[in-house]
Order: C-alpha cells, then sequence, then structure tokens
C-alpha cells in the first residue's frame, strides 16, 4: 500500500469511495458508485443478489482492484494491493463465504496471518484473549474447537472474533444473517451497536429490508452495479426501499393450491446418527413424506437438520434406525444409489457439496445426467450444451457464457442452477435444505414456486430450513427438531406459531405423530 | 517465450563458470538436441518415457491422486514386462510386444493401486505412499537384479537379454527412435480423449474439483480415484517397457534417471493439460539432451549441465506464474 500525502480532509468520513468502476467478464458489477462511511455508524448496503454489493466491498477490502475510482480511508487516499493492507487500516470483513482454514482450531484462525507474531506462536495468551473477547461480546465458541466441526453460525462468530481480534474500526458484514437463527440475529444486532456504541463504523451489506431498518442508519440501495438511493433509515419505509432495490413492487404472497396426498414415498424409522466430533447428532427421528406434500422441517440451525439430509443423501451413515425411498431399503445405499432412484437434493452448502465452483456452468449443470448424455463411453458435449442452455434459459441463470467457470456466478445463480439441474429430472423426491437461504426478494419467490410447483406435480418434498415464514407459507404439514429430535408433528393449517417457537426452543414436546 | 530467454541468461552464468563460452554453449545445447538427425531421434528417445510420465501424473493429478510415485511404477512396469520378454521366446513379434505391453501395464498399475487403495480405504496419504513406494519398488528391483536374476552372461546386475521378438521396433534406421515413441503419442491422444470427450474424464475433473459435491452428485469417487491410480501407473508402466524394450534390452537398476520425478515437473508445467503436457514433455527432452550434449562437446562439468536444467526449469515455472497471475506494479 502506498499513501500519498494530500491537502487536508474535509469531512470526517472513515470511508469514502468515489467513481468505483470494477467489471468482470461480461458483466460491469460497480458502474460508478459512490460511497462513503460515518464514524460510529452502521450503514447498510441493501441490493439484490448480483446488484454489486460484495464486489463494492471486496474493492474496499483490497480483494479487487477497480478499472478506476477513489477510496480514501480518514481521508487519506489508499490503494490496496492485498486484504493485509486493508487491516492494517483496521478495516475488517467477514464474508458470505467463510474465509477459515478447515483444519485448523479457532484460535490459530483468529491469530492467523497476524503480523504481530514471532517465531514461536504463544497460544495460551491469544486463548485467553479470544475467551476475554468471546465473553464480552457474547459470542459462544470454543477456542480449541476446530473449524470444521462447527456449524455455520458458529463459524461466523470465529470470523467476528477474527476482526475483533485485530481491533478493526470498520467491519464489513456481507449478508450476516443469512446463516443465522433469529435468536442468533438478535444477539449479532446487540454485538453491532455495542461496538457502534464505542465508535466503530459498520457496513452492513443485505437484502432483507426489516433487518435493514431494524439496524442501520443510513442506507445506500443498489441496483444492477448503480446506487440508485442513499437515505436516511429514519426518512425512508421498508415499501420505499423494496422499490429501490427490485425495481418494482414485489409481491410477498404466493398461492397454494390444495394438496393431493398420495403413496408414501419417504419412510425414516428411529433414524440415528452422529456428528462430525462423533456426538449423537440425530436421536430416533421419524417421519413420512408422501407423494405430493411438503413435509416442513422447522428448526434452530445446529439441531441436526444438516446431518439430517446428509443421512438422506448417502453422504452419512446412520448408526441406528432406517429409511425407505419408494418402499426399497435405502439405510445402507451410497450417494450414487440414491441420485439414481431419482431424488433431488438442494444442499445447505451450495459450493461445498452442491456445486464444483472451479468447473464451466455447463459441467454443473449436466452433473447429474451426463450419464444419459452420451455415446457409450464418449459424453455427447452438443447435446449436452443444447440441454444446458435450455434450461439456463428456462430458469434465467444469469451468465454470459456457460463455459464460464461456475464460480462466475452470483449466490442466487448458483442457486438456480442447483434447482435447474435437480428439477429437470423430475425428481419423485426432493429434499430441499435452506434453498433460499442467502437470496434475494426476487430469487426467493422464485424458487418457492418452483417448489410449489413441484408439489401440485405429486412429487414428494423434504423442506429443511430455518426461515419459520417458509416453512409456515410452503410446508404442509410441519416437524420441528431439536437437539437432534423431532418434538413434535403438526399440520400447517392452523398451525399455533406460538407453540412452534416453543417447540423450537425446546420448552414444549408433543406426543409423537406421524 | 521470455521465461526461456531468462532461463538462458540466467544460465549463462553456470555455463561460463565452467570456463565455456556461453554462446558457444547454447549453440551445442541446441545443436545436440535438435542439430541433426541422430540427436532429433535421440531427444525423441527421452521425450518418450518423459511424455509417458507426464500423463501418468496429470491423469492422476486430474481426480487429485496425489501420484509422485511414477518413478516407482515404471521400474515395477519394466520388472514384469522383462520378465515377459526374457522368457517370451517362441511368440512371433506382434503377439509378443502387445503382452509384454499389457505386462508392463499391469505392472504399474499394480503398484499404483495399492496406494490409491490405502488412500480411499483407511485414508492413507498418498503422496507419502506413492513416494515411498519409489524407493521399496527400486531396493526390489536392485535385490533382484544382484541377486536371482543376476545376467549369468556378463555377472552385471541386469537380467538376461530380452527375447528378440521383443525388442520394439526401430521406426529410423541407425537411431533409436524405437516403437516406443509411437506409444507414448498414442497414450497422449487417449489422455486428450478422455479428458475432453469422455464420461470418465467428466468424472474425474469433478472429483478434482470438489470431491464431496461430486460424491453427493452420484459419482463413485473412490472407484474412480482407483482406476485412474490404475491407468496412471500402467502409464507409468509402459514407460519403463519402453526403457527396457527400446533402449536396454535389459531390466537394470538405472532404467530410469528419475523419469517418474521429472514426469511430476511436467505435469505441473503442462498445467494438466494434454497439450500442454506434450509440450513440457518435449521442452524437458531437449533440455536433457542438449545439456547432455553440451556436457560432451565443451567439457561443462555434468553437475553444472545439472544446474542449467534445474535453473530453466525454475525460470518457466515462474514464468507461467506470471503469465497465469497478472502481477503488476502498483502506482501511487
Amino acid at each position: 500500500m502506498i499513501e500519498v500525502p494530500t491537502e487536508a480532509p474535509t469531512q470526517v468520513n472513515v470511508i469514502e469511495m468515489r467513481g468505483i468502476v470494477k467489471t468482470f467478464p461480461g458483466v460491469v458489477a460497480n458502474d460508478h458508485v459512490d460511497f462513503s462511511l460515518a464514524k460510529g455508524e452502521i450503514h447498510a448496503l441493501l441490493g439484490e443478489n448480483g446488484a454489486g454489493k460484495s464486489t463494492l466491498m471486496n474493492v474496499l477490502y483490497g480483494l479487487y482492484r477497480p478499472e478506476s475510482g477513489e477510496t480514501r480511508v480518514n481521508g487519506t487516499p489508499v490503494m490496496f494491493g492485498s486484504p493485509r493492507d486493508a487491516i492494517a487500516l483496521k478495516i475488517g470483513m467477514i464474508h458470505q463465504h467463510f474465509m477459515l482454514v478447515q483444519a485448523m482450531t479457532v484460535t490459530e484462525n483468529v491469530i492467523l496471518g497476524l503480523q504481530t507474531l514471532g517465531v514461536l506462536i504463544d497460544e495460551k495468551t491469544a486463548e485467553t484473549r479470544i475467551r476475554e473477547l468471546a465473553e464480552r461480546y457474547g459470542l459462544k465458541v470454543d477456542p480449541k474447537n476446530f473449524i470444521w466441526q462447527l456449524s455455520v453460525g458458529e463459524q461466523q462468530r470465529v470470523e467476528i472474533l477474527k476482526a475483533l481480534y485485530r481491533e478493526a474500526n470498520v467491519l464489513i458484514l456481507d449478508e450476516p444473517t443469512a446463516v443465522l437463527t433469529p435468536p442468533e440475529t438478535r444477539d449479532l444486532f446487540s454485538i453491532l451497536r455495542k461496538m457502534r456504541s464505542e465508535g466503530r463504523s459498520i457496513v452492513y451489506i443485505s437484502h432483507k429490508l426489516e433487518e435493514v431498518m431494524d439496524i442501520s442508519d443510513n442506507i445506500t440501495v443498489l441496483r444492477a452495479g448503480k446506487v440508485v438511493a442513499n437515505v436516511k433509515k429514519s426518512e425512508t419505509n421498508k415499501a420505499e426501499l423494496a422499490r429501490l432495490m427490485v425495481g418494482r413492487e414485489v409481491i410477498f404472497r404466493l398461492s397454494k393450491a390444495q394438496a393431493k396426498i398420495g403413496e408414501p414415498v419417504l419412510e425414516v424409522e428411529n433414524l440415528s446418527t452422529l456428528n462430525d466430533r462423533k456426538m449423537l447428532a440425530l436421536r430416533n427421528v421419524s417421519f413420512t413424506v408422501r407423494e405430493g406434500e411438503i413435509l416442513g422441517i422447522a428448526g434452530v440451525s445446529g439441531n441436526g437438520q444438516r446431518e439430517l439430509a446428509e443421512v438422506l443423501v448417502g453422504l452419512r451413515r446412520a448408526t441406528s434406525g432406517r429409511m425407505l425411498i419408494g418402499g426399497r431399503d435405502v439405510t445402507a445405499a451410497t450417494p450414487k444409489e440414491i441420485v439414481d432412484m431419482n431424488v433431488g437434493f438442494i444442499p445447505e452448502d451450495r459450493v461445498g457439496v452442491g456445486l464444483v465452483m472451479g468447473l464451466p456452468i455447463l459441467n454443473n449443470v449436466i452433473m447429474k445426467n451426463y450419464r444419459d448424455i452420451s455415446k457409450g463411453p464418449l459424453l455427447d458435449y452438443s447435446m449436452a450444451s443444447d440441454y444446458a442452455g435450455k434450461l439456463i434459459k428456462e430458469f434465467d441463470i444469469k451468465t454470459p457464457n456457460m463455459r464460464y467457470p461456475t464460480k462466475t456466478l452470483s449466490g442466487g445463480n448458483l442457486q438456480k442452477l442447483i434447482l435447474a439441474r435437480e428439477l429437470a429430472r423430475g425428481p419423485r423426491l426432493l429434499i430441499a435444505a435452506q434453498p433460499t437461504r442467502g437470496l434475494d426478494v426476487g430469487a426467493t419467490e422464485y424458487i418457492r414456486s418452483a417448489v410449489l410447483e413441484q408439489r401440485s406435480l405429486g412429487r414428494a418434498i423434504l423442506l429443511i430450513s430455518e426461515d419459520l415464514d417458509e416453512i409456515l407459507s410452503l410446508s404442509d404439514r410441519i416437524a420441528v427438531m431439536y437437539e437432534g429430535e423431532i418434538v413434535g408433528i403438526v399440520p400447517a393449517e392452523g398451525a399455533n406459531i406460538e407453540e412452534i417457537g416453543l417447540m423450537m426452543a425446546g420448552s414444549k414436546r408433543l406426543e409423537r405423530t406421524s | 517465450m521470455l521465461s526461456i530467454l531468462l532461463a538462458l541468461v540466467i544460465s549463462a552464468i553456470p555455463i561460463s563458470q565452467g570456463g565455456v563460452n556461453p554462446i558457444e554453449g547454447y549453440y551445442e545445447l541446441f545443436r545436440g538436441a535438435l542439430g541433426d538427425k541422430l540427436s532429433l531421434t535421440e531427444t525423441f528417445a527421452m521425450f518418450s518415457p518423459l511424455l509417458l510420465c507426464g500423463v501418468a501424473v496429470a491423469l492422476a493429478f486430474t481426480c487429485k491422486f496425489w501420484n509422485i510415485g511414477a518413478e516407482g511404477q515404471l521400474y515395477c512396469g519394466g520388472l514384469v514386462a522383462a520378465f515377459f520378454a526374457v522368457n517370451a521366446g517362441g511368440l512371433p513379434s506382434f503377439v509378443a510386444i502387445p503382452l509384454m505391453l499389457v505386462a508392463g501395464f499391469l505392472g504399474g498399475a499394480v503398484w499404483a493401486a495399492i496406494p490409491a487403495f490405502l488412500k480411499v480405504r483407511l485414508k492413507v496419504d498418498d503422496v507419502v505412499t506413492t513416494l515411498l513406494g519409489n524407493w521399496v519398488m527400486y531396493y526390489l528391483v536392485s535385490a533382484i537384479l544382484y541377486g536371482p536374476w543376476r545376467n549369468p552372461k556378463t555377472g552385471w546386475p541386469e537380467s538376461p537379454i530380452i527375447a528378440e521378438s521383443t525388442f520394439y521396433p526401430i521406426l529410423i534406421p541407425g537411431s533409436r527412435f524405437h516403437f516406443g515413441i509411437v506409444v507414448s503419442l498414442l497414450v497422449a491422444v487417449a489422455f486428450y480423449i478422455i479428458l475432453k470427450k469422455t464420461k470418465w474424464g467428466f468424472e474425474l475433473l469433478a472429483i478434482g474439483g470438489n470431491p464431496r459435491s461430486s460424491l453427493a452428485m452420484g459419482i463413485s469417487v473412490s472407484k474412480q480415484i482407483i482406476l485412474a491410480a490404475i491407468v496412471s501407473g500402467g502409464i507409468a508402466g509402459l514407460a519403463g517397457v519402453g526403457q527396457v524394450a527400446g533402449i536396454h534390452y535389459h531390466m537394470k537398476t538405472d532404467l530410469s534417471p528419475g523419469f517418474g520425478y521429472t514426469g511430476v515437473v511436467i505435469a505441473m508445467v503442462g498445467g494438466l493439460n494434454p497439450i500442454g503436457v506434450v509440450l513440457a514433455s518435449f521442452l524437458m527432452a531437449v533440455v536433457v539432451q542438449g545439456t547432455q550434449a553440451m556436457h560432451r562437446a565443451t567439457g561443462v562439468p555434468w553437475a553444472l549441465a545439472e544446474v542449467i536444467q534445474g535453473t530453466i526449469l525454475l525460470c518457466l515455472l515462474i514464468g507461467i506464474f506470471f503469465t497465469k497471475y497478472q502481477v503488476r506494479r502498483i502506482k501511487a
């Protein structure tokens, strides 16, 4: 980083970005964007997926170099060569996809890359400080745990700890609540408020209107790479923000037809399994999903939902109990056998389980039926690209070219890609885990309607979601998970939200029904 | 291109240290590798095992099976092929040579399948097992050749001469431009087809990109890794066959001067890409052959010739790095 002496600053803004332009092949991600952040404010960056919010902040954090534009920190023009320069100026960032080393402990991740480390690493002291910070901000996490053992929510706390450990004065959070449960979100907000009261500035990237209205002082709205508005929270409202964000009025209601319930497709009986820490993650879970119905699994993240989905698709072995698909015992089936039984799977971890990011979009679209697009051992690439082209169009996946690496897609388009791949095969059972997490209003609406359409086509759907609104509006029956158990199954119609909330919190359980 | 030039400039230092005018040295290098028919055919004889090892490693690396054991697989393939070839007396060439190729392929395949199996079943690190396998195989070959299989006629630690019907045909008379060069080019073409056209190649790329996603999407990851290891080891085994049947006509303890290890470099320099691997192998062959010629013609010490090889490689790798990642000076 090279600093250049300049005239005295005329404003007190911590961050001042002007005319930022950043392009990717075929896309202008930031088109002359101006952004300023004052000391001690929470500034929301609002916009749909692919609007350029993350790009702008990655520029600020030194991950991307803009084609043009200027960034000033405390009035001094800076040019970041890497995040190291940004961190040196006390800017911290928490990405949507965490930047943690899975094979290292929490402590090791927090101190990783610190300049002040000597040759010998004093982990004890670091650990003590991490515990102090965690205590002070209420970030529940054990410094001795390995990252791979942590839930997504816990991993985020490690990221926050990392920034706090580096005494960040500016903290950028990219869709932080996408991975959090409502109580965790409340905790996060109180942490953020505490940081603000200490004079730190926070950039809050989100597309969730409620949260933005709740937490922020100022709001900058981005649409298609451009700033469309910069407003004070006190001078706006949700409806106006929604209109600014999507450029049209949004319909929040989904119409749902009467369920036509048929034969049982997925039957789960007393299923148990262990998590990565070899602890019981699933305890005697039983339920049935029938043709034409959506069974919603509600619950706070980390109560066994991930393990349940993994067992059902064969990625994790059951320790006891059994499961049947279409009457056939698949308890010991491999993932391939499950795929061959025409089970669609939308994984919670899209990047880690659902996609191969380094390969072309084309490859990912055909990843589940490439075996059928073939002449003998040869893969028919021209047929494959016809097929993929059709799906890309049908599911409105925004990309200039299907031969580009999948990692060039934005979050919403990644999920549409998975959806396209899974639904195109007409699955008889669809397992959808957090299908709309982290997606913007438009994509969420699209995916929910697609799931409902599958239901009306008579397919069995298991919907695992932390979003209670989603569960309530899509499901026919709702099963609530708490600490690896199903504590109750209730019909969605006339469901008592209070009751479900109590079950999610573990303070109420129903007699087992199924 | 710039990096090759840079390599030449930097390598001029050790050459002149050897008491030789660098220009003269380079003249000898290129003349010795590409200058006339004999040197060109010799370069191709070097190119063949390098290409096979490069493809073997590149194929394994494509699905993240870290096969550093091409050297051991080469020896194992050579050993099994030689054992067949020594005893293949009565068979006509058109039967004996294909059978010898199969024998060599199987030899290399078995030696690669063991670490692959340990990797997928017991999660034993493949880098360690394949690397250690090299030494086990090398000393096993030595033990056999110094012991039970010592050449009875000469008393040297080498196998008896292989049956004449298993000699690789020489394609350019008066040279060592043998049939194995054709084999290696065919293997390279096969590698291209596998990666770009087949379902199996599609699977290998997916596994290399993200094994967990691949598993979730119904690819039998373990099976494909073992299969890739078998094919990779088999191809390295073919390099051993080439050295036995095309160059030495014996199984020897110094069958390879490290082709298997150079294969790792070639695979990386070639970016695991079939065409890149062919180019990298050829370049490597030119450098190796050329520095040897320079050593002979100008008297640059042999150790320095190896230093020059290393320097050229290093410059190339740096060059590739700079092309891949745009490195720019930050302007204030």
